[in-house]
């Protein structure tokens, strides 16, 4: 690998997957670089090797990580039920089987045994995925188009810009976000746009966070000097050259934060304010298998989709954490 | 040293200001009274209930109020538990919520530092793979997963199998009551301890004063304990503070869960019926207790680590 001094300036200037087509500028900002420092002079040995680019020896470091594959398939197995859930569960998602059946431990005919109301709780855990992955995949696209551009604009400017906006952020971190994603719910009341919209909305804040603090790092970089130097402008320096290098933390913080937006959907739904009934979500269905008296009688109610949101945190935080070791470019192969 | 801290202090006030602002503002937005709560209660009934509370003043006239109280000490009276001051509730449900959060802080430390250093010291050994296994485990299942789990395994299905441990979901009176909460709340933050114990460990151990400490002769025990664990700990100790403020102030769900008549619990009650005075003060013990956490911990990191300087 690269040598880990000069990993993040060498990996940029030569991998053209992080620079993305190259135009002029950073033709130029190759040679000021190698002007500028005679220790990167390696890049043409560097060069001269075969070519793998960062996102192939991630792929591979990937493959190799046992957990992460095991939370790879967790997660696209996950997506697929939530995808065609109509077409896997033999029921619809709120279809009563029969009322005189209500509480039925599993069978074969019902895997997951039935609910309070005779509901199939096989059909229901799986139309509860939907829930799952469209408040994660939603939330997490809100952060990112909030916190990324706010964490970029305070880290790269600095000064009075910063101070104002991490203000902010510091006051929205320090209320729980519990609280926060509760009276936004209370406001707007339940359902799902809601539920994503209050995740978004708050959880922003992390995003915004460790986006600058890369961002801090990156603009004293030499190849960020030497953009500036040759004229590059604000915009561009940040789209082409920082942002590109700060893409490893963010897959991993997005990795993390879709399990946490799943989590916090089942909390709100789990403690009453989340979905509308009769929609499954995964925390409703927990809410209804714990209440008093139904954790004894009929414990089934409560284990599977107390599971499926374990299983789901599970293959997240193992592809997670898979990711973060592959993106690492000091990792060894 | 000095400087520093009354400058985190300085700070502080106008960003407690700001949270309270912020709660304050979002509970006000939120529409419906809180003394709303069910048809008997007459619009006239309601109408008098929120004069006698202040609430038909404007916004800005009740915020000032209200934080005129605080400063002195008065946090009102919950709307929802009337007549019961915020004080009362607070300090019936706070030292509850405290315990848990110790105990929990407690189990992680101890079986986190441990699991760490075993891991550390048996690299790529048996050990070291089943305790990151465990901890990634630990670390992603939420804490109310975990507890259901524990509730399923040892109140349900293990006495069904004859082997009764007598523990029992709700009540917080004997210390038999405090096991499942403990292990459900304290397994995250254990697992964070183990993985930051364990690197931070590995890091110590191959530096230069290690190899010196064992070359002069030391014990393997000796080196450990004397030179890598003290080494080691600095990271770990900036975690504890986040991590306790974080317990201690209550998890709504493992106190839910197991039916602990902790602050959390009645957190979330409180948030459902609109208990303004309960919410804020919540909000404001949180904001506080977290603060400093923080400081504590930065100004302990200073002793540790004489290079720092602030």
């Amino acid at each position: 690998m690269v040598q880990s001094t000069s990993s993040t300036s060498t990996g940029a200037a030569d991998d053209p997957a992080l620079t993305g087509g190259g135009g002029t500028a950073i033709e130029v900002t190759n040679e000021a670089i190698a002007a500028a420092t005679p220790r990167l002079a390696t890049v043409g040995d560097l060069s001269s090797r075969k070519q793998r680019s960062l996102w192939g020896d991630a792929w591979r470091r990937l493959l190799k990580n046992k957990l992460a594959v095991i939370g790879l398939t967790i997660v696209v197995l996950f997506s697929l039920i939530a995808i065609f859930a109509p077409l896997i569960a033999p029921y619809g998602e709120s279809d009563v089987v029969d009322i005189r059946l209500a509480k039925y431990g599993p069978s074969w005919e019902w895997p997951f045994g039935i609910d309070a109301n005779g509901r199939d709780l096989f059909s229901r855990v799986i139309y509860g995925a939907r829930v799952s992955l469209v408040v994660g995949v939603l939330a997490q696209a809100l952060i990112l188009a909030i916190g990324v551009p706010v964490g970029a604009i305070a880290g790269y400017f600095g000064g009075k810009t910063d101070t104002i906006l991490m203000r902010i952020v510091d006051v929205i971190y320090a209320v729980p976000q519990l609280l926060l994603v509760l009276l936004f719910v209370n406001w707007r009341g339940p359902g799902l746009i809601n539920i994503f919209l209050a995740i978004g909305l708050i959880g922003w804040v992390t995003e915004a966070r460790l986006v600058r603090g890369q961002f801090l790092a990156l603009r004293e970089q030499e190849y960020v000097n030497a953009a500036k130097v040759v004229g590059v402008g604000g915009s561009s320096i940040i789209m082409k050259h920082i942002l590109p290098n700060s893409l490893t933390p963010i897959i991993v913080a997005l990795t993390f934060g879709i399990p946490t937006a799943i989590f916090t959907e089942a909390a709100l739904s789990y403690i009453g304010v989340g979905i509308r009934p009769p929609q499954a979500s995964w925390g409703a269905l927990v809410g209804e298998g714990s209440r008093a008296g139904y954790i004894q009688s009929s414990p089934h109610m409560l284990l599977f989709p107390v599971l499926a949101i374990g299983l789901t945190m599970l293959g997240f935080t193992f592809l997670g954490d898979g990711l973060r070791d592959a993106l690492d470019p000091k990792g060894n192969d | 040293m000095l400087r520093f801290t009354l400058n985190r202090i300085v700070w502080f006030v106008p960003t407690i200001l700001a949270i309270a602002a912020l709660t304050f503002i979002m509970v006000r937005l939120t529409p419906g009274s809180p003394f709303d709560v069910s048809d008997k209660v007459s619009p006239e009934q309601i109408a008098q209930l929120e004069r006698l509370y202040g609430l038909d003043k404007p916004v800005h006239v009740q915020f000032g109020k209200y934080i005129w109280n605080a400063v002195h000490g008065d946090f009102g009276v919950s709307y929802h538990a009337r007549p019961q001051t915020v004080n009362q509730i607070i300090g019936r449900t706070f030292p509850v919520s405290l315990h848990l959060g110790l105990l929990a802080t407690l189990f992680a430390l101890g079986i986190g530092l441990v699991l760490g250093t075993l891991s550390a010291i048996h690299q790529n050994g048996w050990i070291d793979y089943t305790s990151a296994t465990l901890a990634i485990l630990f670390y992603s299942m939420p804490s109310f997963v975990l507890g259901f789990l524990l509730i399923l395994l040892f109140v349900v299905y293990l006495p069904k199998q004859g082997l009764d441990f007598g523990f029992n979901v709700g009540g917080w009176g004997s210390p038999k009551d405090w096991i499942l909460p403990t292990i459900a709340l304290g397994a995250a933050p254990l697992a964070t301890i183990a993985r930051y114990t364990r690197s931070s460990m590995i890091e110590v151990i191959r530096s230069d004063f290690v190899r010196t400490a064992r070359a002069k002769g030391l014990s393997e025990n000796g080196v450990i304990l004397k030179h890598v664990l003290k080494n080691a700990l600095v990271p770990v100790i900036t975690l504890i503070g986040p991590i306790f403020a974080a317990v201690g102030t209550g998890s709504f769900f493992v106190e839910q869960v197991f039916n602990i008549p902790g602050m959390g619990k009645f957190f979330v009650t409180s948030m459902q019926v609109k208990d303004q005075p309960m919410i804020l003060a919540v909000v404001l013990l949180y904001g506080v207790f977290l603060a400093a956490m923080n400081l504590i911990v930065d100004l302990v990191y200073g002793m540790i680590d004489p290079r720092i300087r602030y």
